[in-house]
């Protein structure tokens, strides 16, 4: 057996958990830490860009029993801070297994901390909201420290952190699409990928860098932190709406909404997970989806829009279409990885609306 | 579209008796649906056999009818109550095989009741294997490579097109029943026979085996407007090859990517589509090949199920209860999760343990089954357990089957699997058995690498590392003394599992210093809570179970509580009859005004629905776990007595201020047979002469005295466990012997000098009689019914048909018994039940045995008489008095006129050609029913169709009798023949019945040795295989396997030929079909029986 290493993981009000550090050996990492409930899909979740800046805690208690495969991988790395578990495996078993989740953490330079009650962790940021945090091998006075000057993710920007330093284009089909990249997953590259040419570019290209690749649409991505950090966007966007349709997931959906004159919050602790009950109003159907934010946007608050999607179990609103101009956005993700595949009729609903808005094209 | 209004009133179809591969589970679903469906204002109708469950307790339904699940019954149901609809997806393959007979012969159509929560259409596609086939191949899911065969020719040409090895499945047939595997070509034409004749509809289908592949289960959920949700996955330990059923399952599933994950979740859906179940649960189980990830569908039930109910216990989300709400038109999303009280049920919930179901077995009490688990499901319970990871919910699970094993290993029961040298196991655990997983323990312990484990057994090398995880803890422990343990290894020995008991054994100590010494390191278990969405909300419903953790979830009562400790898992002897008396017991000390605390590891039962009690804790009933609830809960009482022996064995080391009701010392005077005998000579109450021994020569001391025939039988057991009646000291020495040794009783409690084995001279032809009563603190005393068996003494009650109001006895004996049965309260200051058995042999009464506790009786008096004994009991047991009850209308007068009430009990041989249907003193039974009518003789017949057993209505009856039922077998012949039946017979019994006057139209061939004949003609087996016989009547002579008699019961069983063993059983049966065929067929809901309000308007 290899030799633990003892270790805490601390909070910024002072709650103190015990543990065993994993993955890369530090004295501190510090982050925002929010749940996640999903029970399969962990290795999509560590490499999720929009983790940037958060500490995962996985309320399922086993996990890496499946191992890690490169065919899960969402970004180029993970740019979470840290991962919280309550045990993680020693022994992978899957045919789909490439090497180990431990091994995975220390190569991509992930920490984590297992041997956590990860329910009590849990229970503490439902009740208490999502807060600061820091774990590892340094004394707790230090991680207390650690703790209180961490400044989470309002008012952060990191999106700069996690956007492609330059576009690429994936794909092959007749429709082009720019998609911003705000953190993008590369499953929305391979869903959009599979309706269109995507050229995936950086979050600060312009409206005119845009429109010159002539796109058919434009695709906002998920992405980190808080929507208000990302006024560039919203600016870029703002002079876009109307002349190509548009497409928002999660992080987009906030700069759709901004761009129109709507008003983002941070929510307590967000949605991270792969079971949300979300109501589609066109048509009354239920989709279990995957989500993953913290900021929301207010429902009403958005002019010239039809509500279109609403969480069941809170009422958040979860997706809208403008009225007078071809675009729509989803809170949650559709593209799913890990989650339930319900939503991805949404990336046909895009490709349709593309053809329609350029006149029968398909 | 929320309720709908244009339906009025619903049938409800249950599942009959508990039976192999169907057992409680029905109960729970269809206690909800009953539940639920009244609270929407509908009219109740429910049909259900079996009197043990609390669906058919009268306030759950508004006409409730015990009769037979037979069509012909239905129908009769059906033209007196016109139901609208008709719900057939919450009682089983029962239920769904009746709907769809009711379809077929038009019975629906012709009185217009719709079929809600499944159509006909989707019924037949999900079971008839074909066209589910052809459904999922359309759809683009695959299934193993199969063909479908309706004879023995079809057969061979699918087997010879798809090649050995094949699983063959006969179709429409609950928990896999004939299902099995063949190798080669004779085993192939074997069991292609048994298949086609198992099958109703003779059809059989063969698959490529597909062993060794991983098998899951999903389940799931589909609304009207097709919102669909998966509730639950589940992952089996044993790989495919073993029933589910017989499997150890964990939930969720533990080694699947998302993305298969999400893959199975598509196709599960895209199955439940194309199957057509509109509303509803279904479950769908999947085989994946461990090396390429290949899923195919294996079946998909489209009803609630067996897993529907570990699902629902799993994850705390009510798959009946939900699924009746979406048959009566409302949507997943109308629905309120009641435990959060504020989502939505269209949801998928979501877990923060794990969760591990093991099967229980009675393979010791069916000698002859070869103990082998394989595609028919052969448990007869089960356990579940609730832990943060696997290794602990492991361990808590093994423990909770209350087999002696405290864990994986680590106990003294390891030794055995000590003696067995690495080769040996490693044979051994290629073979699914009960066994196996203390042989895969043992070979851990041995440091056999966990590669080489799983290629000999196929079970995932991720749960391999699991145990082993366990294993190395233990190998740790060993080294290490109580003092040493620091809190961080108490810590860890402990959130892997270990019981205080593995401890106390690995470091050589008494478990109350290990508990006392764990408590001192500050070591205490924390309590979590099973919420559907892994603590994202506030939870409402304190649904609990124990582990190690930081924080504790409990919160501070409000109201005096009141702890009842459940049964456990079902076994025989100890079923659902004692969980129906705890779930009594939680309703009406909940009336009394206390909190309930239910404690309990069964997941099919209504006691661990969290509707039943206000809260529940899903744990082991082991001490170590029972005080742990305790200390976290400080009640105000327990409730030891109506959950079987299995709370009542820890009663005496429970706090004695907390035990509730008859003092432990007085369940000892009752149980201790010096204490008791002196007891039964104070009062002058006749007992039959016997004695306590623990050697053999004791015991041949005592036979010496008394005389043959004994009965000879172990302290402290339940259920008849090892109770035999020896004719001879040869005999006697082999029961000793059998009880003697580990195998046998040992891990049940055992025989040693304080539990000596009790022998009593056996009563032949007498009659058993039960009562069942109550007294209270005052020393009230009140019957509750006096139960006359059909069988004779010595055929253990359980299994035993028996009847209120009793048939045979007199007043006057009656009265004797019920004085005997009120003294013997008084002096044992029995508060709250006691079942006493009497053997009334020539009008004299001997007593036989007292148990202060519930019986598992008291389901049925509460059914035949009205007085809901344990409700009753349980306020007795918590100090009010029988005046008080009466005064607030809580015990009402039971009805003992206008109707007669028998029970019978159903018994497992289907599933074990091999075993001996000769009833006897150990019990064996698995399940009941009940007939009730205006007679004995038309209850009788109905008891016997609700059984399964059916009696004949012409032909010819099979007579062969022992010398001494020669006598009393003459007047069951005589009326047989008056009914216009032939008679064929052995020659011995042919000879003496004509030369009583009686004619017997076939003299049968004797049997040799080796089965051959040695006199000329036709013998007994091929009359019956040639399906001239419609009832056999065989009383054993000799025993064992070679005796005639055993074949000739073998061949019944093998053909379906009903065989009564006993010359009461035929005589009671001779006397049913006089009636049954002059008497049109009745029915009538209990209600009416009771003198309820008129519930026909």
């Amino acid at each position: 057996m290899t030799q633990i290493r003892e270790g805490a993981l601390v909070l910024s009000d002072g709650a103190t958990f015990e543990g065993e550090l994993i993955g890369e050996e530090v004295e501190i990492t510090s982050g925002e830490v929010v749940f996640n409930t999903v029970l399969s899909g962990y290795q999509e979740v560590i490499t999720d860009p929009s983790y940037a800046g958060q500490i995962i805690n996985f309320t399922y208690p086993h996990i890496g029993n499946y191992g890690v495969s490169t065919a899960d991988v969402e970004a180029t790395r993970p740019f979470c801070r840290g991962v919280v578990v309550r045990d993680l495996a020693r022994r992978q078993s899957n045919w789909r297994s490439e090497g180990d989740l431990e091994s995975y953490l220390r190569s991509e330079g992930i920490p984590g901390i297992a041997g956590i009650d990860t329910r009590r962790l849990t229970r503490h940021v439902r009740e208490n909201g999502a807060m600061p945090a820091a774990f590892g091998s340094a004394s707790l006075d230090l991680l207390v420290e650690a703790a209180s000057s961490e400044p989470g993710t309002e008012g952060v920007d990191l999106v700069g952190s996690v956007t492609t330093p330059r576009t690429y284009e994936v794909g092959q089909g007749e429709l082009r699409v720019v998609a911003y990249d705000l953190g993008i997953k590369k499953s929305i590259v391979d869903q959009l990928s599979e309706i269109a040419t995507v050229f995936v570019v950086p979050a600060q290209t312009s409206s005119d860098e845009v429109l010159a690749l002539d796109p058919h649409g434009v695709f906002l991505s998920n992405g980190p932190g808080d929507p208000m950090m990302a006024g560039q966007v919203v600016t870029a966007l703002s002079a876009l709406l109307g002349k190509v349709p548009v497409f928002g997931i999660c992080l987009g959906h906030q700069i759709l909404s901004l761009a129109l004159g709507g008003k983002s919050y941070k929510m307590k602790f967000g949605h991270h997970g792969g079971n949300i009950p979300v109501r589609n109003l066109d048509t009354g159907r239920i989709e279990i989806t995957s989500q993953n934010h913290n900021f929301a946007i207010e429902s009403g608050s958005v002019p010239g829009v039809t509500e279109t999607h609403v969480c069941l179990n809170d009422g958040v609103l979860e997706g809208l279409r403008c009225n007078d101009i071809p675009a729509f956005s989803v809170q949650y993700h559709p593209e799913a990885s890990p989650g339930p595949h319900d939503s991805r009729y949404l990336f046909q609903e895009f490709a349709d609306l593309m053809a329609s808005f350029h006149g029968g094209m398909s | 579209m929320p309720r709908r209004d244009d339906i009025e009133s619903i049938l409800i179809i249950g599942s009959g008796p508990i039976v192999i591969g169907q057992a409680c589970e029905f109960d729970y679903s269809g206690t909800q649906a009953c539940r639920v469906l009244k609270e929407e204002g509908y009219r109740i109708i429910l049909a259900n056999s079996n009197p043990a469950t609390i669906m058919t307790d009268p306030e759950f339904a508004d006409a409730t009818y015990i009769e037979p699940l037979e069509a012909d019954v239905l129908t009769a149901i059906i033209e007196r109550e016109r139901p609208d609809a008709i719900l057939p997806t919450l009682g089983g393959q029962t239920a769904l095989n009746l709907a769809t007979e009711l379809v077929e012969s038009g019975v629906l159509d012709q009185y217009d009741v719709e079929m809600i929560g499944a159509s006909g259409d989707a019924i037949a596609t999900a079971e008839d294997r074909d066209l589910f086939r052809q459904a999922m191949e359309e759809i683009g899911l695959k299934c193993a490579l199969s063909g479908i065969a309706h004879t023995m020719d079809e057969a061979l040409s699918v087997a010879e097109e798809i090649g050995l090895p094949v699983i063959i499945r006969p179709a429409y047939i609950l928990g896999g029943k004939g299902t099995a595997f063949a190798h080669t070509a004779e085993e192939f034409e074997r069991v292609a026979a048994l298949g086609l004749d198992a099958s109703p509809i003779s059809e059989i289908l063969i698959e490529k085996s597909i062993k060794g592949w991983k098998e899951y289960e999903l389940e799931i959920m589909r609304d009207h407007a097709d919102n669909c949700v998966v509730i639950c996955s589940i992952e089996n330990v044993d790989a495919m090859g073993v029933h589910t059923g017989d499997s150890i399952t964990v939930a969720p599933a533990q080694t699947l990517s998302d993305v298969e994950y999400q893959e199975m979740r598509n196709a599960a859906f895209a199955c439940i589509r194309r199957v057509g179940v509109e509303t509803g649960g279904s479950n769908v189980q999947f085989a994946v090949h461990p090396d390429t990830g290949e899923q195919i569908v294996i079946e998909m039930n489209p009803r609630v199920s067996r897993s529907s109910a570990l699902a629902s216990k799993a994850t705390g989300f009510p798959i009946a209860k939900i699924a009746a709400r979406l048959a009566v038109g409302y949507r997943l999303d109308e629905i309120t999760n009641d435990i959060t009280q504020k989502t939505p049920a269209s949801f998928e919930p979501t877990i923060d343990y794990v969760v591990t179901k093991i099967p229980r077995w009675a393979f010791e009490k069916l000698p002859g089954a070869s103990g082998v688990l394989g595609p028919q499901m052969q448990s007869v319970g089960e356990a579940m357990s609730i832990g943060r990871t696997f290794p602990e919910s492991l361990q808590k699970g093994i423990r909770s089957l209350e087999q002696g094993r405290m864990g994986l290993n680590a106990d003294p029961g390891e030794v055995q699997y000590m003696q067995q040298d690495d080769a040996e196991l490693l044979t051994a655990i290629a073979i699914p058995t009960p066994e196996r997983l203390f042989q895969i323990g043992e070979l851990m312990r041995r440091e056999v690498p966990v590669d080489q484990i799983h290629l000999a057994c196929d079970i995932d090398n991720w749960f391999l590392d699991q145990m082993l995880m366990i294993v190395e803890e233990r190998l740790h422990l060993e080294k290490v003394t109580l003092s040493s343990l620091t809190r961080m290894e108490w810590r860890r020995a402990k959130q892997l599992g270990f019981s205080d008991a593995q401890l106390a054994y690995l470091l050589k100590e008494e478990e109350r210093d290990v508990r006392a010494g764990r408590l001192s390191a500050g070591v205490v278990t924390t309590f979590k809570t099973v919420d559907t969405c892994a603590a994202e909300f506030d939870a409402i419903t304190p649904y609990h179970y124990s582990t190690y953790e930081d924080e504790d979830e409990i919160r501070p009562g409000v109201r005096p509580r009141m702890m009842i400790l459940g049964s456990g898992p079902n076994r025989i002897g100890q079923g659902i009859e004692f969980d129906y008396c705890c779930v009594h017991a939680s309703f009406a000390l909940e009336e009394a005004g206390y909190e309930t605390i239910m404690v309990n590891c069964n997941p099919e039962t209504v006691s661990t629905d969290y509707d039943t009690s206000d809260r529940l804790y899903f744990e082991p009933l082991t001490l170590e776990d029972v005080l742990n609830v305790i200390d976290a809960e400080d009640p105000a009482g327990v409730i030891v007595s109506l959950g079987g022996q299995t709370p009542l064995k820890l009663a005496s080391e429970l706090p004695a201020e907390l035990v509730c009701g008859t003092a432990p010392d007085s369940i000892d005077l009752a149980e201790d047979r010096e204490r008791w005998n002196s007891l039964c000579a104070q009062l002058e109450i006749p007992q039959p002469p016997g004695g306590t021994a623990v050697t053999f020569e004791e015991a041949a001391q005592i036979c010496e005295r008394i005389g043959f025939p004994a009965l000879v039988r172990p302290s402290y057991v339940l259920g008849g466990r090892a109770m035999t009646i020896v004719y001879d000291l040869q005999e006697l020495q082999e029961a000793m012997k059998e009880l003697a040794a580990f195998e046998g009783l040992g891990r049940e409690g055992g025989l040693s000098a304080d539990r000596p084995v009790l022998i009593d001279r056996f009563l032949e032809d007498a009659i058993e009689v039960d009562v069942d009563s109550i007294r209270d603190q005052e020393g009230e005393f009140i019957l509750g019914g006096i139960l006359e068996h059909v069988e004779e003494a010595g055929v253990h009650s359980g299994d035993s048909a028996c009847a209120i109001p009793p048939p045979n006895l007199s007043l006057e004996t009656q009265e004797v018994i019920v004085e005997y049965a009120k003294q013997l309260a008084e002096r044992l200051e029995v508060v709250g039940l006691l079942n006493v058995q009497f053997a009334v042999k020539q009008g004299q009464v001997f007593v036989i045995e007292a148990n202060p506790r519930a019986s598992r009786t008291v389901p049925f008096v509460a059914k035949a008489t009205g007085v809901q004994l344990a409700k009753v009991a349980a306020r007795v047991m918590a100090g009010e008095t029988l005046k008080e009850l009466r005064e607030m209308g809580a015990l009402p007068e039971p009805i003992r006129e206008g109707h007669v009430a028998v029970k019978e009990a159903v018994l497992p041989f289907q599933r074990f050609p091999d075993v001996d249907t000769v009833l006897g003193p150990e019990m064996r039974s698995t399940g009941e029913v009940m007939g009730i009518d205006k007679t004995f003789g038309l209850a009788f017949a109905k008891s016997q169709i609700a059984a399964g057993e059916g009696l004949p209505i012409g032909g010819t009856i099979f007579f062969s009798l022992a010398d001494r039922d020669k006598e009393q077998g003459l007047e069951a012949a005589k009326r047989f023949v008056a009914l216009g039946f032939a008679l064929a017979a052995t020659s011995g019994t042919a000879e003496f019945l004509s030369s009583n006057g009686v004619q017997v139209e076939t003299v049968v061939a004797k049997l040799s040795e080796e089965g051959r004949e040695i006199s000329a003609g036709v013998d007994a087996v091929e009359l019956i295989g040639a399906g001239q016989v419609k009832l056999v009547v065989n009383t054993p002579r000799g025993r064992g396997p070679r005796s005639d008699g055993h074949r000739i019961r073998f061949a019944s069983t093998a053909h379906k030929v009903p065989c009564l063993t006993t010359v009461a059983a035929a005589r009671a049966a001779a006397v049913g079909l006089e009636e049954w065929m002059s008497n049109p067929l009745t029915v009538r809901p209990l209600q009416e029986f009771l003198g309820f309000e008129s519930s026909v308007e």
